[in-house]
């Protein structure tokens, strides 16, 4: 088995992410950034909270270490293990380790996905002590000056079961994302896509409905993601109806009558 | 499928049975002898409908089956169906006359003239009916069933059936478009002004009231053009097909009308002119205008919601002042709305301010501020006071679940229950929002139960305990795998060996801790009757110490619920262990409190706890029904066969929703009718108490491993 792992310097983003500020974020992160502080981002799935790491990385020039967090992601997976390589075991570092000694930044999706036991090695690199044991070797890892911790949580969706616990999220700075206010919408929307503004608008309005369902049938309403699938639809000649149906739609629920409703809601838009 | 007589002579026999003419004295020879008329195939379908709605009520049957006869040449099944149905559910919450209204109205159904085969029935289109209003901005409106489609500005109310257009999909696009008209005069300020005072001016007022109507619906028409193209170029498509165009003298009206800063005000304005005129045109989507209705509603809800809104807004001030003092100022906090520069919804977005700056309201407080300003059009400063100290009693205002008890002092009403469907098997149909169901707390007895109980059978506790923990599942290490944590020293070893000798080396180096986390709910319904009265109380109430005691230590998520209740207005749960509450002394002592009540209707309860087990995130989930006998109620015909079916079709529900149902029986006749409940496998009777908890750990292994 050939373990390869990416350098922390193939993790750069040398392009600059397409972003659009809501509130304070940006300045808020950097501050953050600079006094060695860890952040939690919170918000609804596909509110933005990803592009904006990307757009910090390449703001802060930092290597980006993004790892989605699954049930089964273990302490091994983050930090590290031993793999035999030609008769020799040797070890490699996992992405938490690479972020820590590079000092890149690593972002941690979805935090609670991750099991409880997993979740507890972030917090010595959390607090001042800003250090990541590597139990297997035996070595306490010192953090680069550069390291920096963010995580990402979904209140809303998450449920009471799988809530951060108190002990982990009181270690960060967390900066609340929400869906953009409709104008800033519109203007990602067409700028993402390349849909006229016209359509964009629809769209967003059509955003709206949906999150009016939230609590009444859907989990959840159409994120911003959601609105830029259905705009690359529409840009490739899909009609408004249909792009909406299977962009959005169906992403978000499998109910007969909801998506039957749905489907009234777009066509009576467009 | 039953079949039913064929012969007149049989029919009629079968008839004189079922509608009790001994006692009833009605007529069935002439009817009798028209079914035998019919065509096997729906004589076959009267019979049983007639049969499925005499379970109810006996007059009702017979008018229907009188006329339905004359129904079935020109009328499509599905709407005798819909208008039976309509009917028993009528007569369910409304008592006979209604009933017998809605089955006269089939009469008048049938002798409109073209065949009703495409017609939307409102069961049918509801959910995606409420789906879609609720996606439209503004009041979160209800939607029910009515005499006509009218709105009180709160409930949408909708015909049991529509079928004015030609195909299924044409009357579909009807309701919905009747539905937005509606939803339009809440969002767009119909209701604005004190109508019935204003028509009262005119000499005709039916003639002013349908004249403002028309003119109202040419402004919300437009509004809608501009909001929702889409339905709009489909509201047109239909008044095309029927052939409604507007009046010469009206175009000038909708000119005026159709500007997007048009008013409820200039529908006012025109109408002194429109009244005047000869003509009146009436779109298929327009509904009816009840200006009584709306504004009963109106007086109550914007009285209540702005009291509301002062409450909230002083719990808001709260939280923040808490915050301030810990800042050290105490300047008394002062609410203004801002007008946001963007239009999200089509709505004036406002943003609540607090001494200038913005704040969150909660989502409740939105709503409120949304629909008030659809009431008002605007939020007046004095709403913005928050409310002094004991100026209003909040729990007046908050939507709390009444005082159980309170239910049967004065007047009964079912306001703050839930209420649940029962399945009716002669009517092989739902009753509708039949069971009147509130939970309840048990008031904990402390009196050392637990201690006693622990002391009585610690033998058998410590045996429980190892049943129990042999199950749990600890951390293994899997040796010898591809990939995994660590390496696998001795296989290394080995392998080196190997390698040396010459022979393939393996690739399983690894080992890992594989740890199967436990996913399981488990919900005990606990029989609360009062034939539970003695030592099956007790066994009961030892058995779930017990339980506890046990399932503690497996670390599992488990929830205890009681049940009992009098007749069908008043069935109640009692809470007993939440699914989050810790097993703590309060716990121990509503245990210890657990004692019979009345009455065994269970169907409401598997339907309540099959919700809340839905609520929760496990892979198994189990519901253990402990009781004493079979499903019962006072003086209700619960104790029939009835009461079993509702019983089976609830589990049914249940083990749709992926809720394994099991039963734990004290009833040594529970055979009888045990296996056609849960099934051959899913249910064990037990003699004595200290079997119980084994028979849980039973049904775990099998359920779980």
């Amino acid at each position: 088995m050939e373990a390869h792992t990416l350098a922390p310097e193939e993790h750069f983003i040398r392009e600059e992410p397409y972003y659009e500020p809501v509130g304070q974020e940006i300045g808020i992160f950097e501050a953050a950034y600079r006094n060695k502080l860890p952040v939690l981002l919170k918000g609804p799935t596909g509110c933005g909270k990803t592009r904006f790491m990307e757009y910090m990385a390449w703001r802060l020039k930092r290597p980006l270490i993004t790892v989605s967090c699954h049930d089964d992601l273990t302490a091994s997976d983050l930090v590290g293990r031993f793999l035999v390589k030609g008769g020799e075991t040797v070890w490699v570092d996992g992405p938490l380790a690479r972020a820590v000694r590079a000092g890149g930044i690593c972002y941690l999706d979805e935090i609670v996905e991750a099991r409880k036991d997993t979740m507890v090695v972030i917090h010595p690199l959390a607090d001042d002590r800003r250090a990541l044991p590597m139990e297997k070797l035996g070595t306490l890892l010192e953090a680069d000056d550069n390291f920096c911790l963010a995580i990402s949580y979904n209140p809303g969706y998450q449920s009471v079961l799988k809530d951060l616990k108190q002990s982990t999220r009181q270690r960060f700075v967390a900066l609340e994302f929400n869906y953009p206010a409709a104008e800033l919408e519109r203007k990602i929307v067409s700028t993402e896509s390349g849909v006229a503004p016209e359509i964009a608008e629809k769209l967003v309005k059509f955003a709206q409905m949906t999150r009016n369902l939230k609590g009444s049938g859907l989990e959840e309403g159409a994120s911003t993601r959601l609105l830029v699938h259905a705009a690359k639809l529409i840009a490739s000649h899909i009609e408004p109806v249909a792009a909406c149906q299977s962009a959005i739609a169906q992403a978000l629920t499998d109910d007969e009558e909801m998506l039957a409703a749905v489907q009234e809601l777009s066509s009576s838009l467009f | 499928m039953t079949t039913h007589p064929h012969s007149a002579s049989a029919i009629n026999r079968y008839l004189e049975e079922l509608l009790e003419v001994e006692f009833t004295f009605l007529q069935v020879g002439e009817l009798a002898t028209s079914l035998a008329a019919l065509a096997a195939e729906n004589r076959e379908f009267l019979l049983g409908w007639t049969r499925r709605i005499a379970s109810t009520n006996i007059q009702i049957a017979y008018q229907f089956a009188l006329r339905a006869i004359t129904l079935l040449d020109h009328t499509d099944r599905r709407m005798i169906e819909a208008w039976a149905l309509h009917a028993m559910d009528t007569y369910d919450r409304s008592g006979l006359s209604s009933g017998m209204r809605v089955i006269k109205e089939v009469e008048n159904f049938a002798h409109q003239s073209h065949a009703r085969s495409a017609g939307v029935v409102f069961e049918d289109v509801a959910g995606i009916m409420l789906n879609f209003v609720h996606g439209l901005s503004g009041r979160r409106l209800k939607l029910e069933p009515g005499d006509a489609a009218y709105t009180d500005s709160e409930t949408l109310f909708l015909p049991a059936v529509i079928a004015r257009m030609q195909t299924a999909r044409h009357n579909f696009t009807l309701c919905k478009a009747t539905v937005a008209m509606m939803w339009a005069q809440t969002r767009y300020g119909s209701f604005r002004v004190e109508l019935p005072q204003l028509l009262a001016a005119y000499e005709d007022g039916e003639r002013a009231l349908n004249c403002f109507h028309a003119l109202e619906t040419l402004r919300l028409q437009a509004r809608i053009a501009d909001e929702l193209p889409g339905l709009y170029r489909e509201m047109q498509k239909l008044a095309a097909q029927l052939g409604e165009t507007l009046p010469h003298d009206w175009e000038g009206y909708a000119l005026q009308l159709g500007r997007s800063e048009a008013t409820v005000e200039d529908s006012l304005r025109l109408l002194v002119d429109a009244y005047a005129g000869t003509s009146l045109p009436s779109l298929c989507y327009q509904g009816e205008l009840r200006p009584e209705a709306v504004a009963a509603c109106m007086a109550t809800r914007i009285a209540k919601e702005k009291m509301l809104l002062r409450v909230k807004l002083a719990q808001l001030e709260q939280e923040v002042q808490k915050h301030r003092s810990a800042e050290g100022s105490d300047k008394p906090a002062k609410f203004g709305l801002a007008e946001k520069a963007e239009n999200e919804s089509g709505l004036t977005a406002l943003e609540l301010t607090l001494d200038g700056a913005p704040v969150a309201p909660p989502e409740d407080v939105r709503q409120l501020i949304t629909s008030i300003q659809l009431d008002l059009g605007e939020i007046p400063p004095e709403y913005l006071v928050a409310a002094g100290p004991g100026e209003y009693d909040p729990s007046l205002y908050e939507e709390k679940p009444a005082d159980p008890d309170a239910v049967w002092q004065g007047t009964y009403h079912e306001e703050g229950a839930t209420l649940y469907p029962e399945w009716d098997y002669g009517r092989q149909h739902y009753r509708k929002n039949w069971c009147v169901m509130r939970e309840k707390d048990v008031t904990p007895v402390h009196d050392g139960f637990r201690a006693a109980t622990l002391g009585k059978y610690s033998g058998l506790l410590k045996h429980l305990r190892k049943t129990f923990e042999a199950m749990r599942d600890e951390n293994r290490l899997l040796k010898r795998q591809s990939y995994g944590d660590n390496v696998d020293i001795d296989a290394l070893v080995e392998a080196l060996a190997d390698a040396r000798d010459g022979s393939e080396m393996s690739d399983r180096l690894f080992m890992r801790m594989h740890r199967t986390e436990r996913n399981i709910a488990v919900m005990f319904m606990v029989d609360m009757s009062g034939s539970t009265r003695g030592w099956i109380n007790d066994a009961e109430r030892e058995s779930l110490v017990l339980l506890c005691e046990t399932l503690e230590t497996l670390g599992d998520r488990y929830a205890i619920y009681g049940f009992s209740g009098t007749t069908r207005k008043r069935c109640e749960l009692f809470r007993i262990k939440r699914f989050d509450e810790p097993y703590n002394e309060e716990v121990q002592g509503r245990i210890s409190g657990i004692r019979p009540q009345e009455y065994t209707r269970m169907g409401f309860a598997i339907r309540h706890l099959t919700s809340l087990l839905k609520g929760v995130e496990a892979r198994t989930k189990l519901l253990i029904t402990l009781s004493d006998g079979k499903p019962d109620d006072y003086n209700d015909n619960y104790r029939t066969r009835y009461g079993i079916e509702d019983t089976r079709k609830a589990l049914q529900e249940a083990q749709r929703s992926g809720i394994h149902p099991f039963c734990i029986t004290l009833d040594e006749k529970a055979r009888d009718y045990l296996p056609h409940l849960y099934g051959a496998v899913n249910y064990t009777v037990i003699d004595q108490v200290g079997k119980l908890p084994f028979k849980v750990a039973d049904i775990y292994r099998r359920l779980t491993s």
